[in-house]
């Protein structure tokens, strides 16, 4: 169901969502549908000659937990008119990360509601920011 | 951010990549969305995407980074190890759908040189555009990466 504007109002939190923890299989299965083969995210020896101290997670994955929570809170992705995220932390395999966000503006006239949203993972590191404007 | 011509990648911007015609499919965003965990059944089930008002299986929101251009960094010497995504946007004027063809555009939009708590880093700004049959803009995905130095 495609959310009411007349219902959200600044302020409205989004019900975070618990991610399931980040695993090295979901980083392969993620490079071979998004067709981002940077070794970083699965080779470990690279990983570990770029600084790290194992393989990292695609930040872009983070970012679709983002479409996750937005396109779910709006009621389907045609709610979705913008998605924006800066990376602020890497991510790592047994890693589990929130999303969440609120409501920070809301323009009746226009049918646009923008929002912040968050990612965190167990520790409460933030690892990304993020931004959406939704179209109800 | 100082002087954009400082950057490496100066050179480079306005550089634009050949179009390509790429068909949204819908196994790819089937497995796209088990990638990503996402488990709203529009995403693989017809019946459940009907239910909903799409008129096919549509993509989420994030599934447009798939739909890779062909690069425009070609010939540009960049480590991998060293090279970090900053930021990302998105602008949608519609959602992708199953059975959609699209033409898609990479282009190097900006550079700049960046100073941060981790040393000078070169910038990057890549943007993808994707039109349909009628050259209408469906999304632009644009792409801050920054390297090392």
């Amino acid at each position: 169901m495609s959310r009411a504007i007349a219902t959200v109002h600044v302020g409205d939190t989004l019900p975070p969502v618990d991610k399931s923890p980040i695993t090295t299989m979901q980083l392969v299965q993620y490079a071979g549908a998004s067709g981002d083969f940077n070794r970083i995210h699965y080779d470990e020896p690279f990983a570990r000659e770029g600084g790290f101290p194992s393989v990292i997670a695609h930040g872009m994955l983070s970012m679709g937990f983002f479409g996750q929570l937005v396109a779910d809170w709006a009621g389907g992705p045609q709610h979705v008119a913008r998605l924006a995220a800066r990376f602020k932390a890497v991510t790592f395999p047994g890693d589990r990360v929130t999303v969440g966000g609120e409501v920070v503006a809301r323009d009746e006239a226009a049918g646009t509601v923008e929002l912040k949203l968050f990612a965190r993972k167990q520790d409460g590191t933030v690892t990304l920011e993020g931004s959406a404007t939704v179209r109800l | 951010m100082s002087n954009a011509a400082e950057s490496r990648f100066a050179p480079y911007v306005g550089r634009e990549s050949a179009p390509l015609v790429v068909d949204v499919e819908r196994g790819h965003i089937r497995r796209f969305a088990e990638a990503v965990g996402d488990t709203n059944p529009i995403y693989v089930d017809e019946a459940a995407a009907r239910a909903a008002g799409h008129p096919r299986i549509p993509a989420p929101p994030t599934f447009a980074i798939a739909l890779r251009a062909n690069d425009p960094r070609g010939g540009i010497d960049l480590d991998w190890r060293k090279l970090l995504h900053g930021e990302q946007e998105l602008v949608f004027a519609r959602p992708l759908y199953a059975g959609d063809r699209l033409t898609i555009v990479g282009r190097i939009a900006g550079a700049a040189v960046k100073e941060t708590k981790s040393g000078i880093m070169d910038v990057m700004v890549l943007e993808t555009v994707a039109t349909d049959g009628d050259g209408a803009r469906v999304f632009t995905a644009r792409s801050t990466v920054l390297v090392r130095r």
